[in-house]
């Protein structure tokens, strides 16, 4: 096994195209479990951790570019007004220690469907920017995530960056596991308001072969809100409604059994998810101030 | 790369193996232990660049060039570091295999947050388990340490 060490993108891209059986590695945090349980054994690791184009993030206009290889903690400490959901659930992963070496980057490239950075990704209508030696693109992130740890990430490409616009209104991230550090999802949820669009958005994780948008709850609830002028005369939504918005979401999902959870189970948590942080954006664009799952 | 303030070379690493690996078996410091080599334990805590991190979950090569710091790196010669005196003091240490590892992640809290609260502690700790359960006395060396460092402030 060899370890690849490039110094920029460029470097990386080439031997990308080069080394069809080399992992790229830069937070490690899913990679070495694989390798310190001999799990597999590729043939060379394409470390992109000297990588500075992959490092930081920054801000044009109301677009913010989150580099693929910024760690979590970071998106936390810095990220949390501008991005609320990524944030929030950039403090959902793992441990500290885990936080300071764990990215988005390496989450998109894992594809696992229980990635905790993915609705937050879906709700905010993120792009995610690759590269090879054949040139840039940007993959809209619904249509990033094609199967359980697949998606549109060609074999010669890399992950680069992240682009979303910063929110403009109320935004939430809810996850279920069996404690509150330290765990995979049992199932999760982003929910995020466009008060531009007079849209509701809301994205599940963990409960389906990929993380998905839920379109019939995200019509059903942007019409109720339409309907009863909530934008801006702010009639509430009724009890009923929102739990009309939760059965939705449940029924967008695709779960299963597994060790985690049943699929029952993750129905009946996600409908309470979406009733709750709807309940929760609601009431925080009225009333304006934040509240946090 | 740079442990503990000291240069060093290691030869034959293979390219899969971790940092922790190389840590114990080639630079001759077992302060950082090796328990679930997945990063749920957190024995194996230790800074890199100065952020604590799982030393199971890098990879020896992407820590050339880099400063890392382990548990023996915290005292000053015979010299131990207030968190390690506290976890004496508090009888925090029992069968002592995940204290490296707290100590690192209990010694970045204080660094960042000289006074955490309770609620703090636990997040900070939250990815170091205790086999034998002793949390409560875990809590209290650290809110000892952070006390003592204050103190020691004051002092000055």
């Amino acid at each position: 096994m060899d370890f690849l060490r490039p110094r920029g993108l460029a470097e990386a891209l080439a031997i990308r195209a080069r080394r069809p059986d080399a992992v790229p590695i830069r937070g490690g945090t899913d990679l070495m479990v694989e390798l310190n349980f001999d799990r597999g054994r590729p043939g060379a690791l394409l470390d992109l951790g000297r990588l500075d184009e992959l490092d930081g993030w920054d801000r044009d206009g109301d677009t913010i570019r989150v580099g693929a290889g910024l760690p979590y903690q970071r998106i936390v400490a810095e990220l949390a007004t501008a991005l609320p959901a990524l944030a929030m659930a950039s403090r959902t992963v793992g441990s500290p220690q885990i936080r300071n070496r764990g990215t988005v980057g390496g989450n998109l490239g894992s594809a696992s469907p229980a990635g905790d950075a993915h609705p937050p990704l879906l709700v905010s209508d993120a792009s995610i920017e690759v590269a090879s030696v054949r040139g840039a693109r940007r993959i809209p992130a619904t249509e990033f995530y094609q199967g359980v740890k697949r998606s549109a990430l060609a074999a010669d490409e890399l992950i680069v960056a992240v682009h979303l616009p910063a929110a403009a209104g109320p935004q939430q991230f809810a996850k279920v596991g069996t404690r509150n550090a330290m765990v995979i999802a049992v199932c999760s949820l982003a929910l995020a308001l466009d008060p531009a669009t007079e849209r509701v958005r809301v994205a599940l994780g963990s409960a389906a072969p990929t993380p998905r948008r839920c379109a019939e709850a995200e019509r059903f609830l942007t019409a109720e809100l339409a309907d009863r002028r909530w934008w801006t005369v702010g009639t509430p939504v009724s009890e009923p409604v929102l739990r009309r918005f939760g059965a939705l979401v449940a029924a967008a999902a695709a779960p299963i059994d597994d060790v985690r959870g049943t699929a029952d189970y993750r129905r009946r948590a996600l409908a309470v998810l979406a009733r709750r942080t709807a309940t929760w954006s609601l009431r925080e664009y009225r009333q304006g101030g934040r509240t946090c799952a | 790369m740079t442990v503990n303030g000291t240069e060093r070379v290691v030869d034959d690493v293979w390219a899969g193996e971790s940092l922790l690996y190389v840590l114990r078996e080639r630079a001759g410091l077992p302060g950082s232990k090796n328990a679930c080599e997945q990063g749920e334990c957190g024995s194996c805590t230790v800074y890199l660049d100065g952020a604590p991190v799982c030393a199971c979950l890098v990879a020896a090569g992407q820590a050339a060039g880099r400063q890392v710091r382990t548990v023996e790196g915290l005292c000053d010669g015979d010299a131990l570091d207030v968190v390690q005196q506290a976890f004496l003091a508090a009888g925090a240490v029992q069968c002592g295999f995940c204290t490296p590892g707290l100590i690192v992640a209990a010694h970045d809290l204080l660094a960042r947050n000289p006074a955490p609260d309770d609620a703090t502690i636990r997040e900070a700790l939250s990815g170091n388990l205790c086999r034998c359960t002793g949390y409560e006395k875990i809590l209290d060396a650290v809110r000892l340490a952070a006390a003592r460092r204050a103190g020691r402030e004051v002092a000055r």
